[in-house]
Formats: C-alpha cells, structure tokens, sequence
C-alpha cells in the first residue's frame, strides 16, 4: 500500500527521506462494546515543507491517526502497531520520555476548539512561556518576549498586552492564532492541524488558513490539516487522502482529487461542498446514510452500504488500494472499474440525474469473488456509532444518535438536507 | 471587586439581624423555661421573681426586647448576661473559643492532607484496584455517624475506657497554652473523628472532579506540548480541579468554627458547640442567641471568603 506514494516523482527530498512517512498504522481501542477498529492499516508520507490534507467524516479516524502521530492515543486500552517514520526515528516503538522531546518540539498540534484547548485559568503568554520552557532553557523574561512575537507573528495586534490575558479574554479567532503560536513556539518540523477552522466563522476560517499558508512559506513548516471539508484542504494542501472507516480510499495530490475523483465518497464529499460559482438553485447533495460502526464493520467494501453504485459481489470483495491508471501517486480503494468510474464521475460533473448514472454503475462487469469471501457472511456493519475518541455509544433502533462531538459534519448535512426538502434515504433502506 | 465585597458584607449584617430575630422569635414563641425563675431558685417568692424578671428586662415587650439587645450589640458590643450565672456572654464565647478552633483547624488541616492525596491518586489510577479500595474506604466513612464513631474510637483506643490504651479518652482536654502536649495528644482522636468524614467526602469530590478535568481538551493540549505527565495533573488538571473542593472546604470550616456539637459533646471539649448545647438545656437565651449570631457570621465570612478565594482561582469569574 506504501508503494504508490514512496515512488512518487518529487516524493523525495535531498536526502531521499520523506519527512513523515506512516506505514499500515493500525489503532484500535478494547471498549466494553467490543474492539473498535479506528483506524486500519493507513500508510502515507509527507515531504518536508509540504502540506497533506486528511479528509473525512466524523469516526473516519482522521484524527485517531493524527493523533497517534504524538502518541496521544497510547493507553492500556489502545493497540497500536505500524510504524510513523519521522526524521529517521519510529514514534510507534519511541519510549515516553523520548516521544516527550518530540511532542511539542519537533512535531506539534492544534486542536478544533481553541477555547477548550487552552487552559482557561493561566494566561496566553504563561501557557506560551510553558511551551517554550518545556523544550529549551530559555529565561523566563526572554520566553515572554518571544511569546509576545510569536503573538505578533500570527497576527495577534498589540501582543504586549495580549499576553497578559486570558484565553476568554480572546476572541474565537484570536483564540485559534494564540494556538497556532503556541505550536510553532519551538519551530516544529510538522504541524498537525485538527479541523482549525470547524468551530470559527466562515470569515475567520479563511483568515486561519490563509495565515497557516503564510506561516508554512515563511517558516517552511510541513502540515497535516485534518478536516471534513474537501473545500479548506482546497487552497491550501499539496496532497489529499480521503479517509473511511479507518482506511484511506482515496489518496492522490489535489489537482487529482478535484479534477479525476475516484472513489464514490469522494464524489459524495465534492457534492457536499457550497460552491460560490455555482448556480444558487443547485442542491447540495449529502452523502446518504450515515459513518459505519467501526466495531463490526461491513462486509467487503466498507463503502458499500452507502455507495449508489453497490454491485452484489461489493459486498463480499474488500477492494485494495491500487493506484489509477496513468498514475503514480493517484490511488483508489474501489472495486468499480475505472472506465465505469470515469463515466459515472462525467455523468456527476454534467449534471445527469442519478439514476442514470446508477445504470451504468449496473450495467458494467462484477468484480470476481474468491472463494475464500464467498463462504464469508455479508454484513452492512451494527447499528452502533464509535466516536472519534473511541466512545461508543449503544443506540435502540429508530432513535436518534448520541454524537461524541458538539460539531457533528453529519447533522450538519442532515439539517442542510432539510432545508431543501429532500427526503434521505440510503440505499440501504430503500 | 470592592464594591461587590462592600455589597457582600451589608448583606452579611443585614442576615445576621434576620437571624437574630428569628432566633428570638423561636425562643419567645416556642416553650420554654421561665428564665426569672430558673435564676431565682426554688421557694423563691413572686416579688423575687418579679424583680429579676424586671432586672433582666423580660418585663419589656418583645420588640422592645430585641432592640435594646439589637442596640447593645452594635453601639457596646455587648452581648448580653447569661440567665443562670450572670457572666458575660461574649467572654464565655471567648473562653470557649480556643478549644473550637483547635478542634476545627486540627481536624480540616487532616482532611486535607488524607482527602487531596487519595483523590488525586484515585483519579489518576482510576478503575485501579487502588482506586476500588480508597473509594470502597471512603464511602464506609461517609456513612459512619460522627457520635457512633467517636463513642467507637473511644471504647478502642481511649487510656481509661477503651480496649487499648493508647490515646487520652474524653474530658481531657487542656488549652494549648496550658500544655502543648496535652493538649496536642488530647485531641488527636476528636480530630480524626471529626475529620474522617470529609477526608472521605473531599476525596471522592476531587476524585470526581480531576476526572472530569483529566478529560478536557487543554488537558491533551498540555500532554501536546511535551510536559511530563506529573505537571500535566497537577499544573493543568489539579489546577481546575481543586476549585469546587475549596468551596466546600471554606463552607465546612465556617460551619465548624461555629461549634462542632456532636464531637465537643462525645468527648466532653469544652468548646462553643458545648456553651450552645448547655445554654439551651438551661434556657439560657442570651448565650444561645450569642452562640447563634457567632456561627452565621463565620458561616457569612466563610461565604465572603470562598467568592474571593474562587475569583482568584478562575479569571473568568473576575471578569464576568
């Protein structure tokens, strides 16, 4: 699975070495309802001074994996094994001691709340000072002058005083910057940005980007931004991996993902997006269905319980991820092939209706079923919704879903649906 | 700030009037012995009871009463005679002060000590059995009655009654001035009594509440950074934790200072909670009434002090 990315043109740096490079990392947490599987078997690589967007819905286990990468998700309940390549050194083997010295240091993270990601009884330059103070011996006044720059730097006006003031004291945005300063506080190799922008206003939001790509050219900073939005890794990331239910399905540089998508959810994550240049009248069509549970998952392609173009042997071949034709570093998990995709991904683009297009999906060739995943059951995966932290929460049929997250990109869609009137049926129901 | 503590402590005045009159109103209301008579004595003959009566100044209406008590207070700050020995109020309140405080303080100072460590370990190894086992404790000692415990500990560990002989029993207490020894040795069991109860409360609080803490985001923010684990808890989740505990603590020790009955009474200290008890037993309302007024205003300066305390710990009360 590593191939497609390693052999990559212009995957190398002078000294061959990506910066980051994960190889089939898996983490799965032992809850009292079974294993959860967050994440299953990933790999990418990031060049240094790049920018990597890791796109999916909630429970896809974008931020398990990021996460992982700081060594956040160690507990007695996690298991976790791969290997996370940074700088030469595996974080997965790392002992905690010396996976401190890289925490903060050479790898560092923001957090989708900044109001709950800083701590609200200190001031914004004590918890600066601290980051400093944790990784060099720097004098207190000399961490204090530099936290007000580092204030400075991310386009905080009158730093001086700010640092002097509590996070509630800050505006949302600011809040985001004061984070962002407190990452870069020790000039990271790789930041880790985990949906900076889904708790800010839209106007905000385009600011923290534009800022992040700022502080990436002047500071050649490499970044990993995690989000459920295909339109903010848009502008700013060099490459994407679409995740679902813990696997990548798509990965590939943005120009591919925009341009040649692939893979059925992503066309669904494209669709979703509100685009400024497109007619007002235009729907915005939300993915069917809902994230798979990631304990008992679904048979064959995980995909295929809410997929429009699902064939009968979907259910049983778990499809891998090859990389597309003419491609080198353009993949896909899809078992559809690639000329029915083509078409399929034409007929989205003209705006041909849907059943049309799920006739061309049926009318194409099945993949062969091994017999081997022939004498397996299928399964559409239980009715049980794992959040991002591995919580799971058991729900009765029919009733409505607990979600983990106050900011939820699914009820976001569902709402928006409402509003259009349109009545959401997977193809599971109907 | 100022002007809200400003505004505190009017109120504070304003209820401990209110608290006053309500004292005074149970104590004419309700049924009572006729304090003329208790302090003239048997065979006293009616002009003698007539005259305390009008010594005393019960002749008056009750309105009439409570102000000049009310005026006393607040213009001589005299607290008034007791009814059966004719001894000023507030130096009987003075007395028996010290052994209140010893007590009190002693005993929060125990709490703390056993109730922040086990909580913070119970928390930090939640689900252990080490946490099993302190929270199993605990709830044992949150349900013992402090009068069932302190008779318990009595009948164990006092040198004249208890099985073994190992601490001095009740009614020896000595002033600290007296003998710091004896008077240190004297109370090491009412301490433990009085603080085993809160220790276990304040554990399972604080247990409860660094939990939460250890859950927040700023708290994977802290681990983000690279600190060690040690100053993530303590800098970063004790930090928000021990809020609610100080404000638990703060109110405990004002209620205490007003006199801890039960275990002044289980081990014979003479401290306010005794004066209290002893002067209703005796109908001897001017030492109840002072007694009463003493423990609401610890209680409204235990109140005062916790706002101000809590304004410290988290800036955003300051501000809002």
């Amino acid at each position: 699975m590593t191939t497609a990315t390693e052999t990559a043109e212009g995957a190398v740096d002078s000294v061959g070495q990506p910066l980051l490079s994960v190889e089939d990392l898996r983490v799965s947490f032992h809850t009292d309802d079974g294993i959860v599987h967050a994440v299953d078997g990933i790999s990418y690589a990031l060049q240094a001074g790049k920018t990597l967007g890791i796109v999916g819905e909630s429970g896809s286990g974008k931020t398990v994996s990021s996460l992982t990468t700081l060594g956040l998700t160690r507990s007695k309940r996690s298991r976790i094994s791969g290997r996370i390549m940074f700088q030469g050194e595996d974080i997965v083997a790392m002992d905690d001691s010396h996976l401190r010295r890289v925490r903060g240091n050479d790898v560092s993270m923001i957090f989708q709340d900044p109001l709950s990601a800083l701590h609200p009884f200190y001031k914004v330059g004590v918890q600066l000072v601290e980051a400093m103070q944790v990784h060099r011996s720097i004098s207190k006044s000399a961490a204090r002058r530099r936290s007000a720059e580092l204030l400075e730097l991310v386009g905080i006006p009158d730093p001086k005083r700010r640092v002097d003031q509590y996070p509630h004291e800050f505006s949302g945005g600011m809040r985001q910057r004061a984070m962002i300063a407190m990452a870069l506080a020790n000039e990271p190799k790789l930041l880790i940005a985990d949906e900076p922008t889904t708790a800010l206003d839209v106007t905000v939001q385009a600011q923290i980007l534009a800022l992040l790509q700022d502080l990436q050219q002047r500071l050649g900073t490499a970044i990993i931004i995690i989000t459920h939005d295909l339109g903010v890794v848009a502008e700013i990331a060099d490459d994407i991996c679409v995740m679902y239910a813990g696997r990548i399905v798509e990965r590939g540089s943005t120009e591919d993902i925009f341009n040649a998508p692939q893979h059925p959810y992503t066309w669904g994550l494209l669709s979703s997006i509100p685009r400024l240049d497109s007619p007002r009248d235009e729907e915005l069509v939300p993915i069917s269905g809902r994230p798979p549970s990631l304990i008992n998952r679904p048979s064959g392609c995980h995909f295929h319980p809410r997929c429009p173009y699902v064939r009968d042997a979907h259910r049983r071949v778990d499809p891998k991820l090859t990389p597309v034709d003419g491609s080198s570093e353009h993949a896909v998990a899809c078992s559809l092939e690639s000329s029915v995709r083509a078409r399929i991904w034409d007929g989205i683009r003209t705006g041909r209706d849907a059943e049309s297009l799920v006739r061309i999906a049926a009318a194409s060739p099945e993949p062969e079923v091994p017999a081997a995943a022939l004498e397996a059951p299928e399964s559409e995966g239980t009715d049980i919704e794992p959040s991002e932290e591995g919580v799971v929460e058991s729900e009765r049929h029919g009733e409505q879903h607990l979600f983990t997250q106050p900011v939820d990109e699914v009820d976001h869609r569902l709402e928006r649906n409402e509003h259009t009137g349109e009545v959401i049926t997977g193809p599971e129901d109907t | 700030m100022a002007t809200y503590i400003v505004r505190r402590i009017l109120w504070g005045i304003a209820l401990l009037i209110l608290v006053s009159a309500i004292t005074f109103v149970f104590f004419n209301v309700f049924p009572s012995a006729d304090p003329a008579q208790l302090r003239a004595g048997r065979n006293a003959s009616p002009q003698i009871i007539a005259y305390i009566r009008h010594e005393l100044g019960l002749d008056k209406s009750l309105p009439v009463q409570f102000w000049v008590y009310m005026k006393n207070i607040f213009l001589h700050f005299n607290f008034g005679y007791s009814f059966y020995t004719g001894a000023s109020v507030l130096s009987l309140i003075t007395n028996r002060l010290p052994a209140t405080l010893s007590l009190a303080v002693g005993a929060a100072v125990i709490w703390l000590a056993m109730g922040i460590p086990v909580g913070i370990l119970s928390a930090v190894r939640s689900g252990s059995f080490l946490d099993r086992t302190a929270m199993g404790i605990a709830l044992v000692f949150v349900s013992m009655p402090v009068f069932w415990l302190g008779l318990v500990v009595l009948f164990l560990f006092a040198d004249d009654i208890g099985r073994f002989h190992v601490f001095p029993g009740a009614n020896t207490y000595v002033g600290l001035t007296v003998s710091p020894w004896h008077w240190f040795t004297s109370l090491i069991m009412p301490w433990f009594v009085l603080a085993a109860t809160s220790a276990a409360v304040y554990s399972r609080v604080l247990r409860g509440s660094l939990i939460e803490a250890m859950g927040e985001d700023y708290i994977r923010t802290a681990r983000a950074k690279g600190l060690r684990e040690r100053r993530v808890i303590f800098r970063h989740g004790v930090r928000s934790a021990i809020t609610p505990v100080v404000t638990i603590f703060g109110l405990d020790l004002g209620a205490l200072l007003g006199g801890a009955v039960i275990t002044e009474t289980v081990f014979n200290i003479p401290g306010i909670g005794r004066l209290n008890l002893d002067a209703i037993n005796h109908s001897d309302f001017p030492i109840v009434q002072g007694t009463v007024i003493l423990a609401t205003l610890f209680i409204v300066v235990a109140n005062i002090v916790v706002d101000i305390a809590y304004a410290y710990l988290d800036p955003r009360v300051r501000y809002s």
